[in-house]
């Protein structure tokens, strides 16, 4: 086993060991984890068999092998971005929702002694 | 509990120097024989604007905790006339730029039932002293193109802020309205696409009286950029059940 290869199944099992201890933790939800535990296990299959990467790297005709470790990272962080934009934009329209209804139950709860003109009571 | 006939959303963001005059207008030019509400949705400002509608006790006032835009105070606006059961909203801006004067007329379409939503356009007559800056012109031709486009009608004056919705839009309006910034034409072709009745009635405007708004120059690319891209998404969307 190459000096590379015990660094690298190292840091993917450190990787995976931190997510589920976040997760353990509940600093993270486990619906946004997914994404990061799937990362985490090809990199360490990757690490695990070297050969992977060649047999990829002939499958698309990638001359530098090394190459689909850039694009796998690239990849992989784009799409946890996306999900992220995802989340944000319901996130949005939750607090969006939140906060109109809370300026609503205020406005009752200040209008009852309020006297407006030509509104019923 | 707030009930009546009208309700006049008057959204605003720190428009301490106008606010009493616009809820005053309202209130002169509102006619007596009808039931109505002004209600302010105070979009969390920063000055004392919340404070002046307050004390004027002539108006209800929505102060919204977190800042949310303007499509957003609009929606706490529709959302308080739908639960309070009101039969029409009128949305009138708050910086003093629309008459109230014309609320009546906008009313009157709406009670024959010629349409469900009444737009105010500056643009569809002659007779208007409202001056805007060229590339404000620029920009509101080109927002009827790409909604002509899109919708095969005409609306002159798509970025007009002061609208009058009946009971029926006003209610699916609560729910769908595009509650970020900039919701203007993106909501003609959200209403059209729902086959509401849109129709679009002369009005004048006034300049700004105090304040700033929301819309200066550096905006204006985002502005143009994200409302056709609003507008091209809403027109790709499927109707709302």
């Amino acid at each position: 086993m190459s000096a590379i290869q015990i660094i690298s199944i190292t840091g993917s099992l450190f990787f995976i060991l931190a997510i589920i201890q976040a997760i353990r933790l509940k600093r993270l939800k486990e619906a946004y984890a997914l994404l990061w535990l799937i990362t985490g296990f090809i990199f360490l299959v990757i690490s695990c068999w070297q050969g992977a990467i060649d047999i990829i790297a002939d499958l698309f005709g990638i001359v530098y092998a090394p190459a689909i470790l850039f694009l796998f990272m690239l990849v992989s962080a784009i799409i946890v971005l996306f999900q992220y934009s995802i989340i944000l934009s319901k996130q949005n329209d939750q607090i969006k929702n939140l906060t109109q209804e809370l300026a609503l139950l205020k406005n009752k709860a200040q209008g009852c002694s309020k006297d407006l003109p030509n509104k019923e009571s | 509990m707030p009930a009546g006939e009208i309700c006049i959303i008057v959204p605003c963001y720190n428009e301490q120097e106008n606010i009493k005059n616009v809820i005053d207008d309202i209130i002169d030019n509102t006619p007596s024989k009808e039931k109505w509400t002004v209600l302010v949705v105070n979009d969390c400002s920063i000055d004392s604007t919340g404070f002046e509608a307050n004390s004027t006790g002539k108006a209800d006032v929505l102060d919204l905790p977190c800042n949310l835009g303007i499509g957003g105070a609009v929606q706490a606006g529709l959302k308080y006339a739908a639960r309070y059961n009101y039969d029409y909203a009128v949305k009138f801006d708050g910086d003093g730029q629309h008459l109230a004067k014309n609320i009546e007329t906008f009313i009157q379409e709406l009670k024959s039932d010629k349409a469900d939503v009444v737009v105010g356009s500056r643009f569809c007559t002659k007779h208007n002293g409202f001056k805007s800056t060229f590339m404000r012109q620029v920009g509101i031709k080109y927002f009827q193109w790409l909604i002509k486009l899109l919708t095969g009608k005409t609306f002159t004056d798509s970025t007009s802020g002061f609208r009058a919705y009946n009971k029926k839009a006003l209610k699916f309006m609560s729910k769908h309205y595009p509650a970020f910034d900039y919701p203007e034409p993106e909501e003609i072709i959200l209403l059209n696409k729902n086959k509401f009745r849109i129709m679009e009635i002369p009005c004048e405007m006034r300049k700004r009286q105090g304040g700033v708004s929301c819309l200066s120059s550096n905006r204006a690319v985002y502005y143009m950029i994200k409302v056709s891209f609003a507008i091209l998404m809403a027109a790709a969307r499927k109707p709302e059940e």
